[in-house]
């Protein structure tokens, strides 16, 4: 492991060693490894059933892995008081739920305890404090069911924040947003990873749109990963490698875009549109 | 003023006991219904709350049969239904409507049966009316105390677990990531959802208990914007509606030259139902006017 002598001086946030999982039969993770520092973002890239929403809930301690361990700050992930934000795929936010965005940030503080709260002051200016932080003062009052899925996603965010945690996973957050929203969105996540020292690890099956601000890959495919720093995985013979046929990777005006190659392969025909997509998509 | 009164209140309302105890059963009733169903209709459970009455109403009617009150049936069958549920899995259950449906049917069915052998051997009479369309006006003054136990054992087992429940009516992943106790939140909902039927089935009947479940509840989301906001909203319809029911139910007596009164149920029923369809009107009429409005002010979101 290329980390290890910067892991030596301060513990990983996040440490994946040698994690295995077959479901229903299917070998979905082999022997992943690779290890997420504080203030860094990591993209976790691969197609579709590449296993990361099962790598992600490994993390969380919602799947056990049949082999391999996962620590965060150096220590064995325990169900309770985990120092992890978490931001789900799907999340029930239909308009007939009586929720406003500030009273979803809020349940983030204490979702998890028993009894009623009463209704405090400092809950309601920490609540404020984090609606800011994510930009989203101006819809603090509205329904969380008629938001954008934008506007849906800042709230959530603001959700998994607000409980202070070091390591933030995301799963697919660009998934039903427009160019513009999810750029918003991986700014405002490259801000708080820097500003707050928090480890961000979001996964997608498209790079383009993460690669002004990722800092590490772990490219995700057939149960396998392949991990390192942004500039390392990101080249042409890297990603030619992973992907199983050929990729360009080019830069433009300071700008690198992913770019599948010309087509003939049937086969890679939709692992390349699922991994490279467009070269638009690049900011 | 007091021909008034009495043209609103019918000759003895407030004198009677009947009327004390229905007003009483029916508070409780409504109250604790509202309060489950705000989290039955969020949760996506309406289903289950139905499928529990007919359990109840199993239940209820083999109590009867074997000469005790409905109550401790309606009671024992709803939290045994609750209970395999449960182990069913709730959220499984809502994608087996078939199977389900089976298994109402084979409830109603024991029902039938059960009011059939009551029937036929003569010692309980009224049973039907009884089980199936509730027994707010006949219930004994002594049960108002079962009531009320009952009603604060449901109440009790949802402020105990009500923010781990709706972080898990969010995201059960969220919820279990956080550590929240999800399994023994959904275990003491589904606890108080039996309960609930339970007390509402005693009220205005097996059949009906659904209504005054998720009636208010649904209502009260239309109109409100926060959760406690619905759950004051709902207890706020139930309790009027039953009340409501009650008094009108009471008047009828003297509306039709025989002097026979008409079900409270349908009274609590129909306010329930009309109250739902007029929640829907704000919300329809600002839908027309953001379809107006809308590409307006997103653009002046957007600048």
């Amino acid at each position: 492991m290329t980390d290890h002598t910067r892991a030596a001086v301060t513990p990983e946030t996040l440490a994946v060693d040698q994690v295995s999982v077959a479901l229903a039969g299917r070998q979905v993770l082999n022997n992943v490894s690779f290890t997420v520092h504080a203030g860094e973002f990591t993209g976790l890239i691969g197609p579709n059933g590449a296993g990361k929403t099962t790598l992600l809930r490994v993390i969380l301690g919602l799947q056990k892995p049949d082999r391999g361990r996962v620590e965060i700050l150096g220590r064995p992930r325990s169900p309770r008081n985990q120092p992890v934000g978490y931001v789900p795929q799907k999340v029930l936010l239909d308009p007939d739920m009586p929720m406003r965005a500030k009273d979803l940030v809020a349940l983030g503080l204490d979702g998890n305890r028993y009894g009623l709260r009463l209704p405090s002051r400092d809950r309601s200016e920490a609540v404020r404090a984090m609606l800011h932080a994510v930009d989203a003062d101006r819809f603090a009052d509205a329904r969380v069911g008629n938001l954008s899925g934008g506007e849906q996603q800042r709230v959530l965010i603001a959700h998994a924040l607000i409980s202070r945690p070091r390591l933030l996973l995301l799963d697919e957050p660009l998934a039903n947003l427009d160019l513009r929203s999810g750029q918003e969105v991986i700014a405002l996540l490259a801000r708080i990873a820097r500003e707050q020292q928090i480890a961000v690890l979001l996964s997608a099956h498209e790079m383009n749109p993460l690669l002004p601000v990722m800092d590490h890959v772990v490219y995700l495919a057939d149960g396998r990963a392949a991990s390192g720093p942004t500039d390392q995985i990101v080249t042409t013979e890297v990603l030619t490698r992973l992907y199983g046929h050929h990729v360009d990777v080019l830069h433009v005006h300071g700008r690198v875009l992913v770019v599948a190659g010309p087509a003939g392969d049937e086969t890679a025909s939709a692992h390349k549109a699922a991994a490279a997509g467009p070269a638009a998509g690049a900011g | 003023m007091h021909h008034l009164l009495t043209a609103i209140f019918g000759p003895g309302f407030f004198a009677s006991p009947q009327v004390h105890v229905a007003v009483s059963i029916g508070a409780v009733v409504a109250i604790v219904s509202a309060v489950t169903g705000v989290f039955t209709v969020m949760r996506g459970q309406s289903f289950a709350g139905h499928a529990l009455g007919d359990v109840s109403a199993a239940g209820g009617s083999g109590a009867l049969l074997i000469g005790l009150t409905p109550l401790p049936g309606f009671v024992g069958a709803g939290i045994a239904g609750a209970g395999v549920m449960d182990m069913i899995g709730v959220q499984r259950l809502r994608g087996r409507d078939l199977a389900t449906g089976i298994v109402l049917g084979a409830a109603l069915g024991c029902s039938a049966l059960f009011l059939y052998l009551g029937a036929t051997s003569g010692s309980t009479t009224g049973a039907t009316q009884q089980i199936l369309f509730g027994s707010i006006f006949t219930t004994a003054p002594g049960t108002v105390a079962a009531v009320a136990i009952l009603g604060a054992v449901a109440l009790g087992s949802i402020a105990a677990v009500a923010r781990p429940l709706l972080l898990a009516t969010l995201s059960p992943d969220i919820a279990a990531a956080r550590g929240a106790p999800v399994r023994l939140a959904g275990l003491l909902f589904m606890l108080a959802l039996a309960l609930s039927v339970a007390l509402s089935a005693l009220a205005i009947g097996a059949i009906l208990s659904t209504a005054l479940l998720i009636g208010p509840a649904a209502a009260a989301l239309r109109v409100t914007k926060t959760v406690p906001g619905a759950l004051v909203t709902a207890c706020l319809i139930g309790v009027a509606a039953t009340w409501l029911g009650i008094l009108l139910a009471y008047d009828s007596f003297y509306w039709r030259p025989g002097h026979q009164s008409l079900p409270v149920s349908f009274f609590i029923v129909a306010i329930i139902f009309a109250t739902y369809l007029a929640a829907g009107l704000p919300a329809a009429r600002r839908r027309a006017a953001t379809r107006v409005t809308g590409a307006a002010s997103r653009d002046k979101v957007a600048a």
